[in-house]
């Protein structure tokens, strides 16, 4: 056991029905409209390294149900543990092709896309969805298109995902089975579902 | 109407044993996830534990479960039922989410921000903004063809879609033309074969590349699935036989709309009948700026003012 400090029992949501479905909203959104810089205020806080707006992510979405994977950075804070436990009560899983939920604060040294859970061929839905922090969203960069895009959006995140270009169309080979993500800036979701397209050339 | 958005304190006050919008947080959240795997993976059927519902199966338990996931306090609610705001279904719905969600409600079409309906799609354009939940009844669209759940999930998984493709040929070969005028199963961004649910085939055209979020709920079945906006959706037809949608003799006899779906309203037992608007809303705003259909009668408000 490790010692839980007071840092894991702050910064649940306020009002966490109403703030769980404005955030949800947002989620949905960006989710649909995959590229678009979908705005939304946080209304959770959690310990460092994890962001406010990450952190009203996870109590929006995570529960025990959701087996949930951390990054190295956000599982070397006990804190950051504490939380999860204390707030959403989910299992913590070391293998990240286990979770439900991953949650990486630190792209430019994360598994490859392909180590986390793809679903199956009858049961797709059953893949990792990941939230990755992004320090900024520019609208140059990488060219999507597919469901949801009305012609193409062109988005790019910094930090960068390693070799993300070859690892999305690698993703997108897949379809239906794959990942899908989240990238979360300070006051913005912008979601990546596996169904989108990278344009190349 | 009251004028403050509702808190959970005042929706509390009214139903003191409910959560807002009846829903508990953890189903709430159980919701969520599967329709944002539905979003993620257009047209595929996503699992999910369907709750009982103070309703019974049929009456849209599917799509309540879908809106009371999605809605919040600022959301305006349109019901419709056979593309009606004043049935059962639609008034009944609409009640419960007044009563537990405390929300805004309305029947026209450009205010609501989410429209619940069974069996319609709205005949004006749906914004951006706005939400389509559909309820389901059998969200399998395989399921009168193969009976076992086992067999259709590996069709699904395999495309292996010549089946459907035999049924509509079956259609020709027995009727001349594809008889399948509701329930026209579709292909969605290339890949899935899905239900639109009970629909008439009219409104198939209406959800290819719609600006709107379309999710769809089946309480019974325990399935959600989703069409993001601007995804293609595409009826199955064949070369010689392409997709075409109803298409009626007379305008509606009350507004004089052409080019929308219409129900048949028998007027007599001598073969009176007359074709009116399935969508009350459009023929209601049509009226209202002045569309006279053959049938309509005499503007009393016009008359009174003269």
């Amino acid at each position: 056991m490790t010692a839980v400090t007071s840092a894991a029992f702050d910064g649940g949501f306020r009002q966490p029905v109403f703030d769980a479905q404005t955030t949800f909203r947002a989620i949905m959104d960006a989710l649909a409209r995959p590229g678009r810089r979908v705005i939304c205020r946080p209304l959770a806080t959690a310990p460092a390294p994890m962001s406010p707006l990450m952190a009203a992510v996870a109590l929006t979405l995570v529960d025990p149900e959701t087996p949930v994977w951390l990054d190295g950075a956000l599982a070397a804070s006990a804190d950051v543990r504490g939380w999860f436990a204390f707030q959403t009560g989910a299992p913590m899983v070391d293998q990240p092709a286990d979770a439900a939920f991953a949650f990486v604060v630190d792209p430019a040294r994360m598994p490859p896309l392909s180590a986390f859970a793809q679903g199956t061929p009858e049961y797709p839905d059953r893949s990792t969805t990941l939230v990755v922090s992004a320090e900024s969203v520019e609208d140059t960069g990488a060219v999507f298109t597919g469901p949801g895009i009305e012609t193409s959006v062109l988005f790019d995140t910094r930090p960068a995902i390693p070799a993300f270009a070859e690892q999305w169309q690698a993703n997108r080979a897949l379809f239906p089975r794959g990942v899908d993500l989240l990238f979360v800036a300070a006051d913005a979701i912008v979601g990546l579902p596996r169904s989108s397209r990278l344009r190349t050339g | 109407m009251n004028a403050l958005p509702p808190t959970a304190a005042t929706v509390a006050h009214d139903t003191p044993a409910y959560n807002f919008a009846y829903l508990d947080e953890q189903t709430k959240r159980m919701i969520r996830r599967a329709i944002l795997k539905g979003i993620a993976i257009p047209g595929y059927q996503v699992p999910f534990a369907s709750r009982e519902m103070p309703m019974p199966y049929g009456w849209g338990t599917g799509g309540v479960q879908v809106t009371a996931a999605v809605l919040g306090p600022d959301d305006v609610l349109k019901v419709i039922d056979q593309g009606a705001d004043d049935t059962t279904n639609a008034v009944a719905i609409r009640g419960f989410f007044r009563k537990t969600a405390g929300v805004r409600t309305t029947t026209h079409t450009a205010e609501a921000t989410v429209i619940q309906t069974r069996h319609r799609i709205p005949e004006a354009p749906l914004a951006e903004h706005q939400i389509l939940v559909y309820q389901v009844p059998i969200p399998e669209p395989l399921r009168f063809l193969e009976p076992r759940e086992t067999e259709t999930r590996t069709m699904h998984a395999l495309e292996e879609y010549g089946l459907m493709h035999v049924k509509l040929y079956e259609d020709i070969a027995r009727h001349g033309h594809i008889a399948t005028t509701y329930a026209y199963p579709v292909k969605v961004d290339g890949r899935y074969i899905m239900d639109p649910s009970p629909t008439p085939k009219f409104d198939n055209p209406k959800m290819h590349r719609s600006k709107a979020l379309q999710l769809f709920g089946a309480g019974r079945e325990k399935r959600i699935y989703a069409i993001p906006p601007h995804t293609d959706v595409v009826s199955l037809d064949f070369e010689d036989h392409p997709f075409k949608v109803q298409t009626f003799a007379q305008p509606c006899a009350l507004c004089a709309a052409e080019g929308v779906y219409l129900d048949e309203v028998l007027l007599d037992d001598k073969g009176g009948r007359m074709f009116v608007c399935s969508d009350t809303d459009n023929c209601e705003e049509r009226r209202a700026a002045g569309h006279r259909g053959a049938l309509a009668g005499d503007d009393i408000s016009r008359k009174d003012r003269s």
